[in-house]
């Protein structure tokens, strides 16, 4: 073992003010590491920590019980345990999920988002990468340029990292062969480009023995490049790039103690800003003049990207969480429409079609995504036909958003580029995504307006249009009180039309089957048909399974307020599967259908449907009357 | 090689918190501070007084009372309160307070009852959705992987293998109803950074941390302060004066103190440099239950 090569600062015991007045000043960097399983990235880190003298007495000495115990190095030290924070983790001897870890040199404060080499754990590396400077690809000297290695760098490129260390590490298990080491980065060199990786830096390391890490290595005299320490600490970190471009600030919240005070909170983008600035609040495009920078240290005479700040604008201008504030000369732009690069992080694969929440700066939108254009193969960075995206896939898909949203090239501006999707019901997080350029097909194709409106259709049919929208298992026997439904109001002269699952399917929508994806499509088309039919008066019943709250809550908000009246038509699956009037359960059950809904694909619910019918104390005929008692009182 | 606008680390860290502290008011219902009176939570109370500066904090703070803190610290805790405009709500479990509960006859069960049980009581009467928390990444090995915005379950459960993606500075508030949320502002801070930062912003802190005369026992290996005549002193006991401070503060009883000099905040962040052991090593309660002692504690819904 070697004695740690940061030692500590004389200068802490002989004049403590003057150290904090220079450590005061430090910068701070963030980077990640990502390796293969056994390229030893928790044994360089937990060097990192000891070596910039992070492990205290007691850890050490838990460390060494550990080692012992169930490490990996004999009876020699294994920093991996250092890392590897979980219980569950510790007895597979594996890392899996992503670790921040701290140290601290002379010159800097370090994050290390410390990132799984396992295949199933892309999620992780993007998750860590997205708020790295730089990223330390590991590569095991004796193994080479490995598959693994070219998807994590193809994800730190992804992610817009510029800085990449190509660390080649074990070198102590190839002799410290210059040779070994130049053949790998001559490798790489030409697969980094095929990528468009254009610079990275290569050195050769060991963890484990400490070659280069804090300083230059006897083992390797033929190395003349920086230990990777001496690296990280001069390396120019994102923030101080971000300064020079134009201003821009996302709104989080306004502040507002009092009548006489109305500032606007938020974190400084890129650029910076001072008193007497013109400003623009977009999307609105409202002009005004930044007053003051406010904080409880006094106000500032200007603010640089990064800072978190609060302004004043010598207007009464609208603005409020949302909203961006940005240089009045060069605002960016507004679009519903974009093409963005869109990474999978959950179980459930993406549905097209299907409403997520978009998050990108502090604005919360609803996004609906196309089909994936493609997906990458993040081994070969070969392009994929898709249907959709599972998890850790990573595909180029466009979307549109039901508001405009204000946004930037993720190349040009992470804050207004980046955007997380979370799912309607769970909540989850489910993709990360990065917008290329908007569409601007919304601008293009201009709502044609027509001189008869839709007031106008429904007052000619003398009735107030609305969806009376059927949803239940198969066999509740929606089509049966849907037609009588219908009968029973054009008996009383009102314009109706039927939409059935069923007659659907043999046209407009015969093109698509009954996965998860396709029945999300089928609701979507036949929603936008039962739009234009509310547009032209009419009053629509819809008779579909509809299992998904999500599309059902999507078509719901297509139509005018109180014009969506969800029908359940409520029965148990055991009543429906005993009727079973088409003989589908029989089928579903022996296997021959699949995908069918109650049995191997789900049902939810509604949890608060206008209508509820319930099948076991109510005819067909009684549940059409309450219905139609419902709909005209 | 700093020039006006690259940030230090301070201010990097400072205004990341911050945006997480106006993140949480934006979108979560029903937030609240909870505040242990530590030099974290100092921090964490001063950087949400920056984030809403000129309005209070727009939120309580909340203090799960142990009732065997040290009198420091309940000085500190109304003074702060009372400075920075917020409400303080402080909640002690009625049932531990009932079976009198105490660290010297019921060990681990004193940190169960009064923390994770008074916790989970508090946070369920007044119906808080987001609790904000001073814990730090570099502090402990289970908390490094946590996220800042850290999901528990509607019986305040924490799973470590089902936590959400956390990308650039885009936090996923959303929550079905039942659940919470439980926040670090200060998750990428470390020991040092905390002290650097109350050096340059005089945040005020509990003047246990600087060292002084005070009355203790050694016991069990550690140095325990006589705090209030509940401390049963063992036959042969006798209370010495020793010059001790605290890296950590917790329950009195629990709580172990270096002996030290260290009077003004660079003599303590001196001793902190030059220390050869890790903070926590004073604490009791991270070596219940093995190595693993704070995961298990954090998945039954200890902070």
């Amino acid at each position: 073992m070697t004695d740690p090569i940061y030692k500590t600062d004389a200068l802490i015991a002989q004049d403590i003010d003057q150290y904090l007045k220079v450590h005061e000043h430090k910068t701070m960097l963030r980077f990640i590491t990502c390796g293969s399983v056994d390229d030893g990235k928790s044994t360089l880190i937990g060097r990192l920590l000891y070596d910039s003298k992070m492990i205290f007495e007691d850890q050490l000495a838990a460390l060494e019980a550990d080692s012992k115990k169930v490490g990996t190095q004999g009876q020699e030290i294994d920093f991996a345990l250092l890392v590897d924070g979980l219980a569950a983790e510790r007895e597979q001897g594996i890392t899996i999920d992503v670790a921040y870890r701290f140290f601290a040199t002379e010159k800097r404060k370090f994050i290390v988002a410390d990132t799984p080499g396992h295949e199933q754990y892309t999620r992780n590396m993007v998750t860590g990468a997205s708020t790295a400077d730089l990223a330390v690809i590991l590569i095991d000297a004796r193994k080479g340029i490995l598959t693994q290695t070219r998807r994590h760098s193809y994800l730190a490129h992804l992610i817009g990292i510029r800085n990449i260390v190509l660390a080649v590490n074990k070198m102590d298990l190839v002799g410290y062969d210059e040779a070994v080491f130049d053949k790998i980065v001559a490798d790489y060199a030409a697969f980094a480009r095929s990528i468009g990786i254009t610079a990275f830096t290569p050195m050769p390391i060991s963890g484990f023995k400490g070659d280069n890490i804090t300083g230059p290595s006897a083992n390797t005299p033929w190395y003349k490049g920086p230990a990777l320490i001496e690296h990280l600490e001069t390396v120019e970190v994102n923030s101080a790039a971000d300064a020079d471009k134009p201003f821009r600030m996302a709104v989080q919240w306004v502040n507002r103690p009092n009548l006489d005070f109305r500032g606007f909170s938020g974190q400084i983008a890129t650029g910076s800003v001072k008193p007497g600035d013109a400003i623009r609040v977009l999307p609105s495009g409202k002009t005004s003049t930044i007053t003051r920078i406010v904080t409880l240290d006094g106000d500032l005479d200007e603010a640089v990207a990064g800072q978190s700040v609060t302004l004043c604008f010598a207007d009464e201008v609208d603005c409020s969480r949302g909203d961006v504030i940005a240089a009045s000369g060069s605002p960016p732009q507004a679009a519903d429409q974009f093409e963005a690069t869109i990474v999978w992080m959950a179980d459930e694969e993406m549905l097209p079609g299907r409403s997520y929440w978009l998050k990108i700066g502090t604005q919360m939108v609803t996004a609906t995504i196309q089909q994936p254009k493609y997906q990458v193969n993040v081994n070969t960075m070969e392009h994929l036909a898709a249907k959709t995206l599972e998890l850790n896939a990573i595909g180029v898909a466009n979307l549109s958003t039901d508001k405009q949203i204000v946004f930037e090239p993720y190349a040009a501006n992470r804050t207004l580029g980046g955007f997380i999707l979370i799912d309607k019901l769970t909540n989850a997080t489910v993709a990360a995504g990065m917008l290329h350029f908007s569409l601007r097909r919304a601008q293009n194709v201009h709502w044609q307006a027509t001189d008869i409106s839709r007031d106008f259709h429904a007052g000619l049919k003398n009735q107030k249009p609305a969806v009376l929208w059927f949803t239940g298992l198969s066999g509740a026997g929606k089509s049966t009180i849907a037609n009588l439904v219908e009968k029973k109001l054009a008996r009383m002269n009102r314009h109706t039309f039927l939409l059935d699952g069923d007659n659907v399917r043999h046209g407009l929508n015969k093109d698509l089957g009954f996965t998860d994806a396709d029945r999300v499509e089928n609701i979507r088309r036949v929603g936008e048909v039962a739009k234009l039919m509310t547009d032209a008066g009419l009053i629509v019943i819809t008779a579909f399974i509809s299992p998904f709250r999500a599309e059902r809550d999507m078509v719901r908000s297509m139509m005018q307020p109180g014009e969506f009246i969800e029908v359940h038509i409520d029965t148990t699956l055991a009543d429906a599967e005993a009727r079973d009037v088409k003989g589908l359960y029989k089928k579903a059950r022996s296997g021959q259908l699949k995908n069918f809904t109650g049995i191997d694909s789900p049902y939810e619910a509604p949890e608060d449907p206008e209508i509820r019918i319930d099948t076991a104390v109510m005819t067909a005929e009684e549940a059409a009357d309450a219905i139609v008692a419902r709909l005209i009182p | 090689m700093v020039d006006a606008k690259t940030l230090t680390h301070l201010e990097r860290l400072e205004a990341e918190s911050i945006h997480i502290l106006r993140e949480v008011v934006a979108e979560a219902e029903k937030p609240v501070m909870l505040y242990s009176v530590g030099k974290d939570s100092a921090v964490m109370l001063h950087l949400a007084r920056k984030a809403f500066y000129p309005s209070p904090p727009p939120f309580p703070l909340l203090h799960v009372d142990t009732t065997w803190k040290f009198q420091e610290m309940y000085k500190l805790r109304d003074r702060m309160a009372q400075e920075s405009g917020m409400e303080l709500l402080v909640y002690q479990n009625p049932e531990a307070a009932e079976r009198g509960i105490n660290p010297f006859d019921h060990g681990p069960l004193h940190t169960d009852m009064w923390k994770t049980e008074g916790l989970k009581q508090a946070l369920n009467l007044y119906g808080f959705d987001a609790a904000f928390g001073g814990a730090r990444r570099d502090e402990e090995k289970s908390r490094a992987k946590e996220r800042i915005f850290s999901f528990r379950t509607a019986s305040h459960g924490w799973d470590p293998k089902n936590q959400r993606p956390e990308l650039w500075n885009l936090y996923n508030a959303r929550k079905n109803k039942g659940e919470s949320i439980r926040i670090f502002p200060i998750s990428n801070w470390t020991e040092l950074d905390i002290w650097q930062y109350i050096h340059l912003n005089d945040v005020p802190i509990v003047p246990l941390y600087f060292a002084d005369e005070r009355p203790t026992v050694e016991r069990d290996g550690m140095l325990l302060m006589v705090d209030d005549d509940r401390f049963p002193l063992q036959p042969g006991e006798e209370p010495v004066m020793r010059s001790i401070r605290f890296r950590t503060l917790g329950c009195y009883p629990l709580t172990g103190a270096v002996e030290s000099r260290a009077k003004t905040l660079p003599d303590v962040i001196q001793e902190t440099l030059l220390t050869t052991t890790s903070e926590r090593q004073g604490r009791a309660i991270d070596k219940d239950a093995g190595g693993a002692g704070m995961e298990k504690k954090k998945q039954e819904g200890y902070f």
